[in-house]
């Protein structure tokens, strides 16, 4: 299959390009391009951090686990192509040299182009920005204040010109005007249609999306991806609709996107999905692909279960549709038939009650080891609705329907919460692993019940929020 | 002069533009071969039958290795050849490598090295160290024992006495580079190594023995490393030595770098220790006598177990003058991954020892802590009585302390703020602040006398330009850069005429590890003589020359003052070259005055100590044990700063590092030994946002009060020991939920902190 993007500003086309090379290996091996390191080859160090821009904007991506097949069309700008065309430093390069914000430098090219990235974007949220990349030496203050530096710094015409380079509708339709055809294993759909139509025909195919989770299945369980269907085509299925009445997210909108419009609309979800990995995996990350995986410990499903969210499925020109936590049956099975895939996902609008509390060893980039979602009504001092879902404390994403039968009907008080507590054990009965005992998890996920009632009253959630 | 300049680091440019070069960026021609071990899932057994046709099928396979086909040594043990390279037919941990694969690439290594048919006979594994305890699996024949005075008495006499036991967890070095090395073969079964270690003398020595040749047939180059804290001491071997092998056997080179969840797999990490404590003291809190248990984790091979357990001992006391004290140390061997060099070299499990006891003291009578520690602080310089010995009988006669808290205490503005927190936590039950103060002494020396050498070879271009070697390796911590300020200094020239070149056991023998943060103070008195040869030599040539005395020749400001004359530097080269003056000198230093005995543990170890104190808050969430550092505040003994710059990154780096230690980096081994926190997904160093809100670092304004390179102190390890300060903060936050001590193990994770809180409010 042909590959035509931007390197640095200059066309790259790639033939037979193997459907799962990473863009980290292509660079380092094929191109001599070291600059951009290898720390953990599973997205969660960001040493291998570039920065692509596609029609949607600039944004950092892993390297190591994004495959070449899925820079089609885009402009890729590597630490090689962060200074410009004469040798001059980018501002954030200029700012980790005089602040010192390098030791052994390992981590560096990742960090600039996180900087970069985020510089391009205007963004000041360091720390978020930031949460993806790891620093062992410096401890993080030095690179900070680098970042801070290049705030009010112009960005550069060079990292401007990727925007107004790249024409991906034309490099698109030149390679299909020459007629070049992906091999057989491989399917590059370009529409919702075309894609339902290639997985009826191919049902036993890989989809992927943005790779942060099969990318592993590569890099780390050195799986062969044979036959494979690259989603990143389907532009139709990244939409997202707000409505009067649901909001509507297409199953490749990107984690980040859903949060710009989640976040106004149910801000404590918003919250969970800052933390959610790091804008680099989450500028992959699909939200159909955290749902499709089925896994137990995914962020976005108890919350969607809690928000009554509705799972749009589809295969070939059928399509369904259920309550989202009908989907998961049980650990590694989904009510999924081959060759169907998730098409949108959507969620009524409503009143916001929900708050998303996510406990992990470290509060970015982690992964839950309990994820609790509370979305409860109260009116009059009634509860009189309780949607309550959990990640981390069964083999699937599941509700906590004898906690809720424990709330509903009951007056909102600290004996009403004291006594739903105890529903907990009947719903869960959870596992010990690295991440935590099954007796940590089973008792904090009954004081994130507390947790929020004391919320609701208006007091302090979360340590985030206390300073010195 | 550019010496206390707060200049960048050497490579700052290079790193920030993605030009510097690690051992995985080097070039290599097409044929180069890839490496990959295939490893046993077992902790404990025998190998019974191994076929590995599936692995020698497998695409771009060009040869597989097991013990039978190594040509000389199998063995990468830096201490007492028990760590061979591929199993010798037994398993001692899960991850240990049993054969060797190269390919024509790395993943196709790390593919064949997947399909190996082995059959192993299970036995029962140590994995704790009470298991090995009871099973006297040991290091050594016995315990360890440092004594001064009689404890026991002292304990039984004194008015209070408390005791108590903890676990501390392990640490991974998490360097960012993974472990790498690089090997291209050279004419009549030379070897030229490029490694990622902080050791190239005993990567040479090692790769010598696998190849049957004398030392002289290797050379090892070590430009940088992407980071190191201790892992890359003796923890590189394996792969350098499969390099070199590899690279011998097939006339093609050969490159092996760990993938991240087997450099987690198959390397050591900070020793785990358990230790249990008895403490008696008076009614001031002034310690009496003080006890110490330390079962310390060795894992499967001796690797650097027993100085790292001296170390351990060595710290012991910390800060605190202890009339009787007694530590006993057993260096347990179990079937987890050898337990290895990591910054601080077992001085921090120690430091944490005592720090636990003067909080469970403080606790006990009510005392600030902070105010009881400087109770028991060795006395100061001037103030020093009798008695200001250590355990081990060194004499303390630069301790820094006393100065260092008073200006902490005001510049962090404690006594207010613990008023506040204290007002604060009353109000409310949800959560709590807590404040923690750790202060460090830490010990500068190999404690293997021996150790303490250094060599440097400069040269001097006759267009005045200076190349500059000496044994120390690159690992992020600026020592390049502080030896090129001390070379150019001592030529009285600008720093960029001095071209750092990387570590090469070709240019300086027989060198040490860049291990105890000894790097500057070697390296740079090396370098210095050897700059004070080539300068002498060149004085005396224009002193002759210009008809005056050498006294009067001085170089300063890139020129050379020769009496009323002056010269650039480089003219003074030339004309040096010309006059047929060598301009090439090796330079030596060995530290003075020491002397020690570790069996008995006595003498004096270390040449001198650093100080260092801190000051964390954090705060604490009653329901979940969430937690994070709030504010840090840190002073730091780097005595005349060389570069206060690069020593202020050491010690914000090190406390980070430090605090994750003990808060959110918890290693977690399964029932049959598997580690189960092997990426960066399930091991979680510090994110950006867990450093402290408020990061208040400063050094103090010191000198060494022995005569170092310009006075100033090592700093690589010491700061490390201030993060001890937030998980003493945890435990202070935990304490105000109840009246119990809180007795939390480390690290004080999330759940670590919960159940203490129980512990202290509900007594679960």
């Amino acid at each position: 299959m042909t590959i035509t993007f931007l390197l640095n500003g200059e066309r790259v086309e790639l033939e037979d390009v193997s459907p799962t090379a990473t863009l980290l290996d292509w660079l380092r091996e094929d191109r001599g391009l070291t600059g951009t390191k290898e720390g953990c080859n599973e997205g969660d160090c960001g040493a291998c951090t570039v920065m692509v821009t596609d029609p949607d904007g600039a944004k950092a991506l892993n390297a190591c686990i994004l495959f070449l097949p899925q820079l089609h069309g885009k402009a890729v700008r590597t630490i090689e192509g962060a200074a410009g065309p004469k040798g001059e430093l980018h501002p954030a390069q200029q700012a980790m040299i005089d602040l010192h914000g390098s030791q052994c430098g390992f981590c560096t090219p990742g960090f600039v182009m996180s900087m970069v990235a985020s510089h391009a974007n205007g963004a000041t949220d360091h720390d978020t920005q930031l949460a993806g990349n790891l620093c062992r030496c410096t401890g993080y203050a030095p690179i900070i204040r680098a970042a801070q530096a290049t705030e009010k710094v112009a960005v550069p015409t060079w990292v401007q010109e990727d925007r107004s380079f790249i024409l991906p509708e034309k490099l698109r339709g030149e390679a299909e005007s020459r007629g070049v055809e992906p091999p057989a294993n491989v399917q590059i759909p370009q529409t919702a249609d075309e894609l339902a139509e290639t997985y009826a025909r191919h049902p036993d195919a890989t989809l992927v999306a943005g790779a942060t989770d099969v990318g592993l299945w590569v890099t780390k369980q050195l799986r062969d991806l044979d036959p494979v269907i690259f989603l990143a085509g389907c532009d139709d299925l990244k939409t997202i609709d707000v409505t009067d009445s649901e909001i509507r997210l297409g199953a490749m909108a990107h984690m980040n996107a859903v949060r710009q419009v989640i976040e106004p609309l149910h801000p404590s979800y918003g919250e969970m999905i800052r933390r959610y990995a790091s804008v680099q995996v989450r500028n992959a990350a699909t939200i159909g692909g955290n749902i499709a995986n089925g896994s137990p410990i995914g962020d976005n499903p108890p919350a969607l279960i809690a928000l009554d969210a509705t799972l749009h499925l589809r295969h070939g020109d059928t399509r369904r549709s259920m309550p989202i936590e009908d989907f998961f049956v049980d650990y590694g099975k989904q009510d999924r038939a081959p060759g169907e895939f998730v098409d949108q996902i959507t969620i009524p609008r409503q009143e916001d009650n929900l708050k998303v509390y996510k406990l992990s060893k470290r509060f970015d980039q982690d992964i839950s080891a309990v994820l609790g979602a509370f979305n409860i009504t109260v009116k009059n001092g009634t509860v009189t609705a309780a949607r309550i879902a959990f990640g981390g404390m069964a083999a699937i994403p599941k509700r906590a329907t004898h906690v809720e039968s424990a709330l509903i009907g009951q007056p909102w008080s600290e004996t009403s919460i004291n006594a739903a507590m105890t529903a907990f054990d009947q719903d869960f009965t959870p596992l010990t692993d690295m991440r935590a005992s099954a007796e940590y998890r089973l008792e904090t996920a009954r004081n994130l019940l507390m947790r929020y009632f004391i919320e609701h009253s208006g007091d302090t959630a979360s340590v985030l929020e206390v300073s010195s | 002069m550019s010496i206390a300049k707060p200049l960048p680091h050497d490579a700052a440019k290079l790193h920030v533009t993605g030009a510097a070069r690690y051992v995985d960026d080097i070039p290599t021609s097409r044929d180069c071969l890839h490496l990959a071990f295939g490893l046993a899932p077992i902790a404990k057994g025998r190998i019974t039958a191994m076929n590995l046709d599936a692995v020698k099928r497998s695409p771009g396979v060009v040869a597989v290795l097991t013990a039978d086909d190594l040509p000389f040594a199998n063995d990468v043990s830096p201490s007492i050849h028990d760590e061979p390279l591929l199993s010798d037919g037994t398993v001692h941990y899960p991850g240990q490598p049993v054969f060797l694969v190269a390919a024509t690439s790395h993943r196709a290594a790390r593919v064949a090295a997947r399909k190996g048919d082995v059959t192993y006979a299970e036995e029962e594994a140590l994995l704790t160290v009470d298991q090995a305890l009871m099973a006297d699996s040991r290091f050594e024949d016995g315990p360890r024992i440092y004594e001064k005075g009689d404890a026991a008495a002292a304990i039984g006499a004194a008015p209070h006495v408390i005791d108590g036991k903890f676990d501390l967890g392990g640490q991974e070095h998490f360097y960012l580079e993974g472990q790498a090395a690089l090997a291209f073969p050279q004419e009549g079964g030379d070897v030229l190594v490029h490694s990622s270690t902080q050791h190239p003398t005993e990567i040479q020595h090692k790769v010598a023995e696998a190849i049957g040749a004398p030392m002289h047939a290797v050379r090892v180059e070590t430009r940088r490393m992407g980071g190191g804290f201790g892992g890359k001491e003796s923890q590189g071997n394996a792969l350098a030595v499969s390099c070199a092998i590899i690279a011998t056997l097939t006339g093609r080179p050969a490159k092996m770098r760990y993938d991240r969840d087997d450099d987690m797999t198959v390397t050591g990490k900070r020793h785990p220790f358990k230790i249990s404590y008895r403490a008696g003291f008076d009614d001031d809190g002034k310690l009496l006598g003080v006890d110490f248990l330390h079962l310390v984790n060795c894992g499967w091979a001796q690797d650097l177990s027993l100085p790292v357990a001296d170390r351990a001992m060595l710290h012991a006391d910390n800060a605190y003058l202890i009339p009787a004290i007694r530590i006993e140390s057993h260096r347990l061997k179990t079937n987890l991954q050898s337990f290895t060099a990591y910054r601080g070299f077992g001085g921090p499990q120690g430091v944490v020892g005592i720090e636990r006891v003067m909080d469970h003291i403080a606790h006990d009578l009510g005392l600030d802590p902070i105010e009881l520690r400087r109770r028991n602080y060795y006395a100061a310089p001037d103030q020093a009585g009798a008695d200001n010995t250590t355990p081990y009988g060194q004499k303390v006669e630069d301790f820094e302390l006393h100065e260092m808290t008073a200006q902490l205490l005001d510049s962090s503005d404690y006594a207010a703020r613990k008023a506040e927190i204290a007002d604060w936590n009353a109000g409310q039950d949800r959560f709590a602040r807590g404040i923690g103060f750790s202060p460090v002494k830490f010990g500068i020396s190999f404690t293997l006398t021996h150790l303490n050498q250094a060599g440097a070879l400069v040269h001097v271009y006759q267009d005045g330009s200076v190349h500059l070697n000496h044994g120390g390796t690159e690992m992020g911590q600026g020592l390049f850069q502080k030896v090129a300020q001390v070379a150019a200094s001592r030529f009285g020239i600008p720093l960029e005429k001095v071209k750092i070149t990387a570590t090469d056991t070709a240019k300086v023998p027989n060198t040490s590890a860049t291990a105890a943060s000894s790097g500057s103070d070697l390296n740079g008195m090396a370098v210095k003589a050897a700059c004070d040869t080539i300068r002498d030599r060149m004085a005396d040539h224009l002193a002759q020359r210009y008809q005056t005395e050498p006294a009067k020749v001085r170089f300063e400001d890139g020129n050379v003052h020769i009496g009323d004359e002056v010269i650039s530097f480089d003219e003074a080269a030339s004309l040096a070259y010309q006059g047929r003056i060598s301009l090439s000198a090796t330079g030596f230093y060995k530290t003075p005055k020491l002397e020690w005995d570790r069996i008995n543990g006595q003498g004096r170890p270390f040449f001198y100590f650093a100080y260092g104190a801190a000051i964390t808050e954090v705060v604490v969430d009653r329901l979940t044990g969430e937690n994070r550092i709030l504010r840090a505040d840190i002073l730091h003994d780097a005595g005349a700063s060389l570069n206060p710059a690069l020593d202020i990154g050491q010690v914000e780096g090190a406390y980070v590092q430090g605090a994750g230690w003990l808060t959110t980096e918890e290693l977690v081994w399964d029932g049959k030994g598997a580690l189960r926190t092997h990426a960066p997904s399930t091991y979680k160093i510090p994110a950006c946002s867990d450093r402290p809100d408020v990061f208040n670092v400063a050094l103090y304004d010191g000198q060494n009060r022995e005569d170092t390179i310009y006075r100033s102190k090592a700093v690589g390890e010491p700061p490390f020991m201030l993060g001890i300060s937030a998980w003493l903060a945890q435990s202070n936050a935990v304490s105000s939920f109840g009246d119990a001590f809180p007795a939390m193990d480390a690290p004080g994770t999330a759940e670590e902190v919960w159940r203490a809180i129980r512990r202290v409010r509900d007594g679960v």
